[in-house]
């Protein structure tokens, strides 16, 4: 049983900072549970997604950041197309994840956790993904080392794979994106 | 020599799918003294009536049987068609081949079998139909409204404004009704007596209003266009026409007794006006409470009186007014919530219904409009509203949804954020929002003031500290929750009043399993009764709103006017007639009569070169509603109901059965 009272009390403000960060009005939402009837991923969460907003609107810290379906939400913005009330949950989605980093809750999905911070490693590195080398760190990483293994060798026979990070023009502005963010992070109290 | 002409009707496929209507019309055909049988896909259609009136003219037709739906359908259509064709319409025989066949059968051989069947008895009917016609009868051209709230005042003004005079009668000691006891009105959030009191003003004063403030309709005697109503006029024990309403009395009065205008809240003197706005502005003495009829001492509003308007001896007086039209709008009572113990509504006083808030946030309530506890007069900071409390529970309330909670709840909730910054949940199940501007209403219930809805019903609220704890389901959650708030608000469900089953007797309008009065027909005649003349306005026919009892209370004032301002109306011509040389004078049809439409009169014949006087029956022609109770009674067959009369009816069996 959740006391509603002394859960606001304890997480007093929480519904309001995930609204002002993901821009979204989460008040707005009826729970017609549109964006989890279309979800294709709601099979596999442990909550639906009409859940989790309901439990930001409730203040519920604790679960709305520690589950399964912030992490598996692979951000087709199928709820955001579909949503009566123009709630984009993709972005809540997203809020709530970089929220759950912050406040340094170890993600229930880990290799999901563990794909994101690759996929972003290798963007800063190179300025774009370096599919190859984010593949191969990944593999080794989350220690499933033959995953995707078998679509290697077709993907470099037609050269859709190189060996190689590409060169890109404006690498290091990229760069100096990831730098920017951090410094704000910083400032404002982040990890 | 009868001619009947059979026209068999397709009503598209809803007969023609079921019914083999080409063989139908074949058979009947066949029949002696049919001189014509047709089918056609919609007999209903002008092309369809056309063709009625031409057969009639080409085959020399003197009976028609049509063949489709119900008579409380086309009956009146196809008489029409009938009057325009040179016939009598009551030469019209209806066979319900579609509500009475082919909706309910699905084998096509015997459904037209069965049809077959049908059709034969209305031809045998039409066999010993006779031409009728109608009698007329005076209207008298007043209206009596009962009760004024803001359906009975609207009713009353409208009626008053097309020039009628108009009697209105109310059981309070002032017109206004429930509207006057709400503060605010949704979804406009305008004050709900700045509204009102204008137009109550307006039916006092108005030069074709009588109005009987402190009165109940006694007795209701008469019939449609000619009633005559027997006024109770309670005892005010003040002097109407005396008193000037300068106050004296109830401000010295020293006896102080709970205000049930205020709910209860606050108290009252012993002698009162409900409210400022009262109209008349005249107080009553409520004898129950008064120290003078209490111990015969006191006095002190007789002694301070200076227009001497006070009557200690004033008793019930009677007064008979005639009408031809009534319009009923009698209003509802709320839900008692103890008969939910788990919400302990009797245990908390800070445990209140819709109403209580209404008074508290009034200006003129028991707390001059602020937001306090009952308990400890404090602000509270949280206030959670249930839902469907009474409603939609076939347990321990009423199976349907009152209608009105959803919004008066979402008012509650705004105003509360709106001017007191107090923070509100509601527990509820659904919300019904559905009118003009009511759903947007709710969103910026929601949105703007932020009030949070959790989907479920309560099971307990209970006290812990000074907290009240509400626990239910959050089903969006799907889990347990409780929640800590200052004070309880339950939205009671709407109900019929206690006196309504007695009200409906006095007016002879029936009524549902809840006491609310019924209307002749939900979609088409929503605002007539089964009792000729009477009509209906607000929620004494069920849960309503104000904007929808204003709509009824004009429709009701529109058909009462419409009756009013005949000269006379013409009488249903299928009623009871009672042939007087059968008749054996055992009177056994006056008390089987439900609208005490027969009685007794002598009669004087020759009888083997005698005058002989006898008694019989005679018939009301304006009273009787055509039941046919006294012909099945009439053990001499005297009383026989015209259009059904003892030979149609065996006609009709032996064309059935044998």
């Amino acid at each position: 049983m959740t006391n509603l009272s002394a859960v606001k009390r304890k997480n007093q403000g929480f519904k309001e900072k995930i609204e002002a960060e993901s821009g979204q009005s989460v008040t707005s939402c009826y729970q017609c549970g549109k964006c989890t009837g279309g979800c294709p991923l709601s099979f596999a969460m442990d909550y639906a997604p009409r859940q989790i907003v309901r439990m930001v609107q409730l203040n519920m810290k604790d679960r709305a950041l520690n589950n399964s379906t912030i992490w598996l939400c692979a951000t087709c913005s199928t709820c955001t197309a579909r949503c009566p009330r123009e709630v984009d949950l993709a972005a809540v989605m997203d809020t709530l994840r970089i929220e759950a980093r912050h406040q340094g809750i170890k993600p229930k999905e880990k290799d999901v956790a563990l794909f994101h911070d690759i996929f972003l490693n290798s963007v800063k590195k190179s300025g774009r993904v370096f599919e190859m080398g984010m593949t191969v760190a990944y593999n080794m990483k989350s220690g499933n080392l033959m995953q995707d293994a078998e679509l290697g060798l077709p993907m470099f026979v037609k050269n859709k794979l190189n060996l190689t990070p590409d060169k890109i023009k404006g690498a290091k502005e990229v760069k100096k994106i990831f730098d920017k963010v951090k410094e704000i992070e910083k400032v404002e109290g982040g990890h | 020599m009868k001619r009947i002409g059979v026209f068999v009707c397709w009503c598209g496929s809803n007969i023609a799918g079921t019914v083999d209507v080409e063989k139908l019309s074949e058979e009947i055909g066949k029949m002696p003294n049919v001189a014509y049988s047709c089918n056609y896909k919609y007999t209903c259609s002008e092309p369809g009536q056309e063709m009625i009136k031409d057969a009639i003219k080409e085959h020399n037709l003197n009976r028609i049987v049509v063949a489709a739906c119900s008579p409380r359908m086309h009956e009146p259509t196809f008489r029409k068609t009938l009057a325009g064709a040179g016939l009598n319409p009551y030469l019209l025989v209806m066979a319900n081949l579609r509500e009475q066949c082919s909706w309910v059968h699905h084998d096509e051989e015997k459904a037209t079998e069965k049809s077959i069947a049908l059709v034969r008895r209305a031809v045998q009917k039409a066999e010993f139909a006779v031409p009728l016609e109608p009698t007329t009868d005076s209207v008298t051209g007043r209206a009596m409204v009962v009760g004024a709230g803001i359906a009975g005042i609207q009713a009353a003004l409208d009626l008053a404004d097309s020039g009628h005079e108009v009697v209105v009668v109310e059981k309070e000691p002032t017109v206004g009704g429930r509207m006057a006891q709400l503060d605010k009105t949704f979804p406009t959030l305008d004050c709900s007596i700045c509204i009102l009191a204008p137009k109550m003003v307006d039916v006092s004063g108005h030069p074709n209003i009588k109005l009987y403030t402190n009165a109940e309709v006694d007795k209701l005697d008469g019939y449609v266009g000619n009633f005559t109503a027997t006024i109770r006029k309670k005892a005010r024990s003040v002097d109407e026409e005396e008193c000037i309403g300068c106050g004296i009395c109830w401000e010295k009065c020293p006896n102080s007794v709970p205000n049930k205008f205020d709910m209860g809240l606050g108290d009252r003197s012993a002698i009162y006006i409900p409210f400022p706005q009262a109209v008349p502005s005249v107080p009553v003495i409520d004898r129950d409470n008064c120290r003078y009829y209490e111990t015969g001492k006191c006095g002190i509003c007789q002694k301070l009186c200076p227009k001497d308007a006070v009557d200690f001896e004033q008793e019930d007086t009677f007064v008979e007014e005639e009408i031809g039209a009534v319009v009923v709008a009698t209003g509802y009572d709320l839900y008692d919530p103890t008969r939910y113990p788990e919400y302990n509504y009797d245990k908390y006083e800070d445990i209140i219904t819709g109403l209580h808030l209404e008074r508290i946030m009034n200006a003129s309530g028991p707390t001059d409009g602020k937001v306090k506890r009952p308990s400890d007069g404090k602000k509270p900071e949280h206030v959670t509203f249930i839902q469907c409390v009474g409603s939609r529970d076939s347990q321990k309330g009423h199976e349907y949804c009152s209608g009105v909670c959803c919004m008066y709840t979402a008012k509650h909730a705004t105003y509360l954020k709106e001017h007191y910054d107090i923070d509100s949940s509601v527990f509820y199940m659904d919300v019904r929002a559905f009118k003009k501007g009511y759903e947007e209403f709710y969103r910026r219930t929601t949105d703007q003031f932020e009030a949070d809805y959790l989907r479920g019903r309560v099971s307990r609220v209970y006290g812990e500290g000074d907290k009240l704890i509400v626990k239910g389901e959050d089903s969006m959650l799907g889990e347990q929750v409780t929640l800590e708030t200052d004070m309880v608000v339950l939205a009671t469900a709407v109900e019929a009043k206690p006196d309504a089953r007695k009200v409906a007797q006095t007016m002879g309008v029936s009524y549902d399993e809840s006491f609310f009065m019924t209307e002749a027909h939900p979609k088409l005649r929503p605002v007539e009764t089964n009792a000729a003349g009477v009509f209906l306005a607000g929620a004494c026919q069920g849960p309503k709103d104000i904007p929808e009892t204003v709509a009824q209370a004009s429709g009701a004032a529109a058909k009462a006017i419409n009756l009013i301002s005949k000269d006379e109306i013409e009488n249903d011509p299928l009623i009871a007639n009672c042939d007087t040389s059968r008749c054996s004078g055992c009177l056994r049809c006056i008390p089987v009569c439900p609208y005490s439409a027969v009685t007794e009169e002598e009669v004087t014949e020759w009888n083997h070169g005698e005058e002989v006087t006898r008694t019989a029956v005679n018939v009301n022609e304006s009273l009787c509603a055509g039941c046919g109770t006294c012909s099945a009674a009439c053990r001499s067959g005297a009383m026989n109901l015209r259009g059904f009369s003892n030979e149609q009816i065996l006609a009709e069996v032996e064309a059935i059965c044998l």
